[in-house]
């Protein structure tokens, strides 16, 4: 999504499969956006499930096609999965961790004819990097980086910065000249999933931001043809939303592991959805008639200040999920935007993030890493007492 | 759509026998829901058209610009394309959808 290059005025199609094949994965990353109940989703598609899946969205129009996860690789039959893609023309993307991965998996990816890699890293330093990740796993990254390039890949790295790390920013971009990336993606934790629960330690602070931009520009001016930095603000520190998914049911299609169509990989915690099921039903259903992809789609549900906004075509009025978290209700404007009522709540955060940073407040609760075990006592804990966001 | 025209290339890279190639991690194919040939790269498509598709889909990084200028002619007899075809080069290298192939 980063550099979305689509032409904008396409008919409404399915240009962008994102297929999450499994929940599991070996990291414990706490910014992860995967729901916090992710384990109770066990029944993950079968290959031929899959198949079908690729074959219909392609149909359809859909031409870029991301494996992520959880970690994808965890799924053994993804060689026959970007085999069966790129033969029905799909432009196939790997996003992983790199966990999984050897020469002999890399070279079968190859051969399936998968077209391009993102590796994705927590810090630039052994250290930070074991204590997010929460594993042992940075020197193994290094290597499948290294080998992603003896592939004849691009070199891909995505770095997901936030508080703990982002004042390492020179650090990780002194590792990627070393490395020689192609293209870095210094990615902003995006707030939903174990990444919103976690939100306290990871929000960075504005002097943090303030230090961490200028450095991303020098490296960008330093590497001009040879490497391509991207670099964001959190969208906390805007005053306008991102123009998320590009719209609702606009050109992006997730099917979660077990089965589970979403316009967005974040939009499962909506209430008052009953997103459809892979298994039930043809993409073509699901995209088209779908009461749940046709929700937020035009500007019809929209509220005030949204719906008489001039910018509303520009934005869509932001994120749905954002809005359902940080103000209780989806048809919202997205808080991001100082237009909307409820901006106060993404301020306050700022600036609760810059007292605890400071010291003078501390954190309600300590950081939760994303595994299994956390997911169960959540779901537990939710049983006794729904945990419901708090209208501002 | 990226069109070729709106770009104004700012050297010249290519000449007869430079050999051009599509550049690693972008591909061109036929896209039937679009009805034209586009090129898919990381998370983007960029549509082609007609006269921008014919050329690049004679670059396979065998032939050079020459080679392909006479294939055009052999397909579209009685145009004058020579100069459209290098202007083209240049473009798509700009937007970098082609590198010319290294002196062997
Ligand atoms: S963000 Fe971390 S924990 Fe979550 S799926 Fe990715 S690698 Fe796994
Ligand atoms: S009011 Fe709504 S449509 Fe207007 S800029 Fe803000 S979020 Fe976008």
């Amino acid at each position: 999504m980063s550099n979305s290059g689509y032409v904008p005025n396409l008919p409404n199609k399915p240009l962008w499969l994102l297929a999450e094949l499994t929940y599991a994965c070996p990291l414990q990353c706490p910014y992860c956006s995967n729901p916090l109940e992710f384990a109770k989703y066990k029944n993950e598609l079968s290959t031929d499930d899959w198949k079908r899946v690729l074959r219909e969205a392609r149909k359809m129009g859909a031409a870029q096609l991301g494996f992520s996860g959880g970690e994808p690789l965890v799924r053994q039959d993804l060689e026959e999965l970007i085999a069966e893609a790129r033969q029905l023309g799909f432009y196939t993307n790997l996003i992983t961790s790199g966990l999984g991965m050897d020469e002999k998996r890399i070279k079968a990816f190859k051969d399936a004819g998968l077209d391009h890699i993102q590796v994705s890293f927590q810090a630039s330093n052994e250290e930070m990097n074991n204590l997010i990740a929460g594993t042992d796993a940075f020197q193994h990254k290094l290597e499948m980086a290294r080998l992603v390039k003896k592939y004849d890949y691009e070199m891909v790295l995505c770095f997901v910065l936030h508080r703990q790390n982002i004042d390492q920013i020179r650090d990780v971009l002194d590792l990627t000249v070393k490395l020689q990336a192609d293209y870095v993606e210094l990615a902003t934790t995006q707030y939903y999933g174990w990444a919103y629960h976690n939100r306290e330690h990871l929000l960075p602070t504005r002097e943090q931001l303030q230090r961490a931009e200028p450095v991303a520009h020098e490296f960008q001016e330093r590497l001009k043809g040879k490497m391509r930095i991207f670099y964001v603000v959190p969208d906390y520190y805007e005053v306008r939303p991102k123009a998320c998914m590009n719209g609702w049911g606009a050109v992006f299609l997730t099917i979660a592991p077990d089965g589970t169509a979403l316009p967005c990989h974040a939009a499962r915690q909506l209430p008052g959805m009953e997103f459809p099921n892979v298994r039930q039903h043809s993409v073509e259903w699901i995209w088209n008639q779908s009461p749940d992809f046709n929700r937020f789609r035009g500007f019809e549900w929209m509220k005030e200040p949204c719906r008489s906004c001039p910018e509303k075509e520009k934005d869509f009025g932001g994120c749905r999920c954002q809005a359902y978290m940080l103000t209780g209700d989806a048809a919202n404007a997205d808080p991001v935007c100082d237009k909307s009522p409820h901006h106060h709540v993404i301020t306050d955060v700022i600036d609760r993030a810059a007292r605890i940073a400071a010291g003078r407040e501390s954190v309600a609760r300590p950081i939760l890493f994303r595994n299994p075990k956390n997911s169960r006592a959540l779901l537990e804990a939710e049983a006794k007492q729904p945990e419901t966001p708090q209208p501002a | 759509m990226a069109e070729a025209k709106e770009i104004k290339p700012t050297g010249k890279v290519y000449g007869a026998d430079s050999v051009p190639q599509i550049v690693r991690g972008k591909r061109l194919q036929w896209e039937e829901a679009q009805n034209c040939w586009v090129i898919l790269y990381p998370e983007g498509m960029i549509k082609l058209n007609n006269s921008s598709a014919e050329i690049m889909r004679r670059i396979d990084g065998t032939r050079s610009v020459a080679e392909i200028i006479s294939d055009l002619k052999r397909a579209f007899p009685g145009v004058e394309l020579d100069n459209d075809v290098y202007a083209f080069m240049e473009v798509a290298h700009e937007q970098q959808w082609i590198r010319p192939k290294p002196a062997q």
